[in-house]
């Protein structure tokens, strides 16, 4: 087929008829390149050269300068913070169901009915998410009243508090432990019986084999996985502004209230907001990417 | 290995515990309206509240019209990449992973000041050209799902060989598109439509920012103002995310039911 291709653009080659004709194999998609250049390209540079504009129009760079305020990077700290968290956590404990289900030994209609429902969890985000995590932590909520009533144990007592920075970080759990499971459970599976026994058979400790053998192999999808779960919980807002309203100083809260109703002042300032927030889930997913593509390496 | 086994089952327990004491608390707290007993008079408030069936049919209707309008784009494309241009996959691939990496509230932002009511094309000066941006901008949302799923779907069947036979035949490329290609995966059209479905139904920014009288907006406002039936609505919201994953999973079923046959 390509061969034949070939000898006809040979044959045919720097004719206007094939100049025409290319051309209409690329006009197929033009509804697409239309669609998303209205409603995602444009909208998005729309934001960033916003960034570098005055009121007037002209190029500044004033606006990124205007972030360093108090309020702006404690969000922006507070945001990075619970993204590395719920990260980190949802890794690790991700990876540690993933591992008790594929070589622990569990049965397997376990390990199908797990996947299935990391498949609802990992989607069950935004508005009910934290109303399900206020009717358990919450100040009524079942363990609290059953540790109150039953344990006499008051939650608030150790300083827990749902509406807070850990309370936030233990409902984001809720969808990234299952997002991470449904990655990794592939990866763990790719992992061959036969590395583990050429590894015992050399007199490897189960601690020499996780460290020399398993760990170099998914370290990148772990550290991608990683980039990911950074870049779900960055940009998420519907849970924080259901959990917490506007109590707890989120990057995108302060954008949403930005938007609604420039509560900055400055609406130029929002555009610099919005910046920083794509650079930041653009790097989180360029490491993503990349360690991604070193991944399936491995995988093949 | 017994060892491995019990703490295989520890982990195991404590993750489940996890999981799924948010569900049984729920629904626990779901049904304390009444005072002193059990009752389903949340979910009976709830139901029976206008607002709850005007915005739930928005959401759905919105839902709906968000599967037809990707399914429309992303169709022919998947199908025009694999037949004519795989030198363009990479690029388009890229492009639909995109809305993943920008936060749909930047997204949004972009909308509301691209299509003001000063610019070239003022979509949110009416109301129906802010539903219109609405759709649009959930179709963004749900590009990365439709295209992987369609892709997918025309990985398992032979796109070249059924558009010749089809031309062959006499076929243009509407009826190629329409009565070939997609038929044929309709199935995996269906998986992404599921999955776009569970993630329009309840979502909250972009309507939020619109002042889209959607489902999302809903439930926040029943947070804010009452005390069990927000419970009754994640319930709810729960079981319609379930359904949909369960629905994705008798669509692959049913597609793979569909290889043996031919």
């Amino acid at each position: 087929m390509s061969d034949l291709g070939a000898l006809k653009r040979r044959t045919t080659g720097g004719s206007i008829a094939e100049f025409g004709k290319g051309l209409s194999v690329w006009l197929g998609l033009l509804p697409f390149a239309l669609f998303v250049s209205l409603f995602l390209i444009l909208p998005t540079m729309n934001i960033i050269v916003g960034a570098f504009q005055n009121a007037e129009g002209a190029f500044t760079f004033d606006n990124l300068v205007g972030l360093n305020q108090a309020n702006i990077l404690n969000a922006f700290w507070v945001s990075i913070k619970i993204s590395l968290l719920t990260a980190a956590l949802g890794c690790l404990i991700g990876l540690m169901i993933a591992a008790a289900l594929t070589k622990g030994g569990l049965p397997i209609w376990l390990r199908d009915a797990t996947i299935t429902f990391s498949g609802v969890a990992s989607n069950f985000a935004g508005v009910p998410l934290a109303f399900a995590f206020i009717a358990t932590f919450g100040r009524l909520g079942l363990v609290t009243v059953i540790l109150r009533d039953v344990f006499n144990f008051s939650l608030a007592s150790i300083g827990f508090n749902l509406i807070s920075f850990t309370g936030l970080a233990l409902t984001y759990l809720y969808f990234q432990v299952p997002l991470m499971i449904l990655i990794v459970t592939p990866a763990l599976d790719g992992m061959r019986r036969e590395w583990r026994e050429a590894a015992d058979s050399l007199g490897a400790s189960s601690g020499q084999y996780l460290r020399f053998v398993a760990l170099p192999i998914l370290w990148p999808t772990l550290l991608g996985t990683f980039a990911l779960l950074f870049a779900n919980a960055f940009g998420a807002v519907a849970t924080a502004m259901a959990l917490t309203g506007s109590s707890l100083s989120l990057m995108p809260i302060m954008l949403f209230a930005q938007i609604r109703g420039d509560v900055l002042q400055n609406p130029h300032l929002g555009y610099a907001i919005a910046f920083a927030m794509i650079a930041v889930t653009a790097i989180a997913n360029l490491i993503y990417i990349t360690l991604r593509a070193r991944a399936e390496r491995w995988q093949k | 290995m017994k060892a491995v086994k019990f703490w295989s089952w520890l982990a195991y327990a404590v993750g489940a515990f996890y999981f799924l004491l948010p569900l049984a608390a729920t629904f626990e707290f779901s049904l304390r309206a009444r005072r002193g007993t059990y009752s389903f008079d949340a979910y009976q408030v709830v139901l029976a509240d206008p607002q709850f069936r005007e915005t739930f049919a928005f959401s759905f209707a919105a839902a709906i019209v968000t599967i037809i309008v990707g399914t429309f784009i992303v169709v022919p494309t998947a199908y025009w990449v694999r037949l004519r241009l795989p030198q363009a996959r990479s690029v388009v691939e890229f492009i639909t992973l995109l809305p993943l990496i920008i936060p749909a509230i930047v997204i949004v932002f972009g909308h509301i000041r691209m299509f003001n009511t000063s610019s070239y094309l003022p979509l949110t000066g009416s109301t129906m050209g802010t539903n219109v941006l609405l759709i649009c901008g959930y179709a963004v949302l749900s590009l990365p799902y439709m295209y992987r799923a369609v892709d997918t779907g025309l990985r398992t069947i032979d796109v070249r060989t059924l558009t010749e036979a089809a031309q062959s035949l006499g076929g243009g490329w509407f009826t190629v598109l329409g009565r070939v290609i997609f038929p044929n995966v309709f199935v995996a059209i269906l998986s992404g439509a599921f999955l776009t479905f569970a993630i329009v139904i309840g979502e909250y920014v972009f309507a939020a920012l619109l002042n889209r009288p959607a489902f999302g907006p809903y439930m926040v406002w029943m947070g804010g103002n009452r005390a069990y039936e927000p419970a009754a609505l994640a319930v709810m919201a729960f079981a319609i995310t379930w359904g949909c994953m369960a629905l994705i999973q008798m669509a692959t079923r049913f597609s793979k039911y569909n290889k043996v046959v031919r």
